[in-house]
């Protein structure tokens, strides 16, 4: 058991000074989940605010999302590779291409969802299109987006780790170098350190989803204890 | 493409049969686990929140690093197919015991007074009346596991198990897509035709919801 844990342990792979060692890796890891999911969110966030608002493409926001769920993420990068060739860049394609789908449907759902009286009266109040987008719907749709934000932050890093299988850097590298030089602890610690690394990054989402959702949406002013808002939120795909 | 299939059948069959089964088992198991602790959930009103939160926790872990991380947990070889298994079952729980749980909530209190006002003894109602109102979500739940799980398989062939994976990992040494299109293909179609199939089971455990009365 010990030995399983040496590499973990070892202050050597802990050291800033080497490029290879673990700290390295955890930001190189961040680097890529960064830039992924900004891509990404830039991408979905407006058109599910579109397909939202207007309704129209509405077939095309639930199924891009069950599209994404039941594609077979390293196959996906697997294909990628083998036709763009090996380098961050295609990779990095791939994790956006992966991130899309649950920040699009959610973003969809989120604003679909909210109640149309209270669509209603914010045109009563003479807002302007943008104005009951950004004033109405998009606050009370926010717990939504961000759940699918932190499902396509968990896919990201999910498949990142896969990633290092064709060559991607980040915590990957130490399960899949461990794996094929037969050094278990390297594997261990590459598992443990992003499964530590996946999880805080949930926990700061649900941090941020506390600090950024109005108290009136969320219903922590309300009295009435258990809500139930969303008994069915569409799970994001996972890798 | 179609002489690519051709000359390896056999090879794409096998792969296809192990990744059903890698996908398949683990749906069952979890499912079996997560009724009575989503049941637990419902029952105990304190159990809710640390199960939910326990299950966020596991859901969020990568696949591959629990792939891996399984044999210092439960003492497998790191090569073992009951890795994939387990960690596929672990996410399946993990999904669906809010699924059970919310479905169970959901239920209306009228209708299981009403049903112990008709003699319904607590396991029977709990059979007989619960679960079949809370099964179109519970169903939902399950389709979305099935559908991730079916994806997810592929990623062990990284640890040597991997169904259709295997035909990632043959074309990514050969340099040839037409492996991998196969196997994203088939992977593809296997989980429309398992959503499928969990859709035409609902219909069928829930006839009354044709009829347009309320669940």
């Amino acid at each position: 058991m010990n030995d399983d844990r040496a590499y973990l342990f070892d202050p050597a792979n802990w050291r800033w000074a080497s490029p290879q060692s673990i700290p390295h890796r955890i930001i190189e890891h961040l680097e890529f989940t960064a830039i992924a999911l900004t891509i990404a969110a830039a991408i979905a966030i407006p058109i599910g605010f579109y397909i939202g608002h207007t309704n129209r493409g509405a077939f095309f926001a639930i199924n891009i999302g069950n599209a994404g769920r039941s594609l077979p993420t390293f196959g996906l990068l697997s294909l990628i590779v083998t036709l763009a060739g090996l380098g961050q860049l295609p990779l990095i394609f791939a994790l956006v291409v992966l991130a899309v789908p649950p920040i699009l449907t959610t973003t969809y759902a989120g604003l679909r969802a909210v109640d149309p009286a209270a669509v209603d009266s914010a045109r009563g109040m003479g807002m302007r299109p943008m104005q009951i987008l950004f004033r109405a719907e998009v606050p009370m749709a926010l717990p939504l987006i961000l759940s699918g934000l932190r499902s396509a932050a968990l896919q990201v890093v999910a498949t990142a780790t896969v990633a290092a299988y064709v060559g991607l850097g980040g915590l990957g590298r130490l399960l899949v170098d461990g794996l094929s030089l037969n050094q278990y602890d390297r594997v261990v610690a590459g598992a443990v350190v992003v499964a530590a690394l996946a999880i805080l990054i949930d926990l700061a989402g649900n941090l941020l989803q506390r600090l950024v959702v109005s108290p009136g949406v969320s219903g922590r002013f309300a009295r009435a204890g258990k809500v139930s808002a969303s008994t069915v939120v569409p799970e994001a795909a996972r890798a | 493409m179609i002489d690519y299939v051709r000359n390896n059948m056999e090879l794409i069959l096998a792969a296809f049969g192990q990744h059903i089964a890698l996908a398949l088992i683990p749906v069952v198991i979890g499912v079996i686990v997560a009724l009575p602790l989503g049941y637990l959930a419902v029952r105990h009103d304190w159990l809710y929140q640390p199960l939910i939160t326990i299950s966020g926790v596991l859901y969020s872990i990568p696949s591959l690093a629990l792939f891996v991380a399984l044999p210092l947990i439960i003492g497998t070889k790191v090569l073992s197919p009951l890795n994939i298994i387990v960690a596929l079952a672990i996410y399946t729980v993990a999904l669906m015991v809010r699924s059970v749980a919310d479905a169970l909530r959901s239920v209306d209190r009228n209708v299981t007074q009403a049903a112990t006002a008709m003699g319904y003894r607590p396991l029977k109602r709990l059979l007989g009346v619960d679960l079949p109102i809370a099964t179109p979500v519970i169903l939902a739940g399950v389709r979305v596991a099935t559908v991730s799980n079916i994806s997810l398989v592929s990623v062990g062939a990284i640890i040597g198990v991997g169904g259709l994976g295997a035909l990632f990992t043959r074309g990514l040494q050969l340099r040839f897509p037409e492996p991998i299109i196969v196997g994203i293909v088939l992977s593809v179609i296997l989980a429309a035709v398992m959503d499928s199939l969990i859709v035409l089971a609902q219909r069928y455990l829930t006839p009354w919801a044709r009829l347009g009365g309320r669940a």
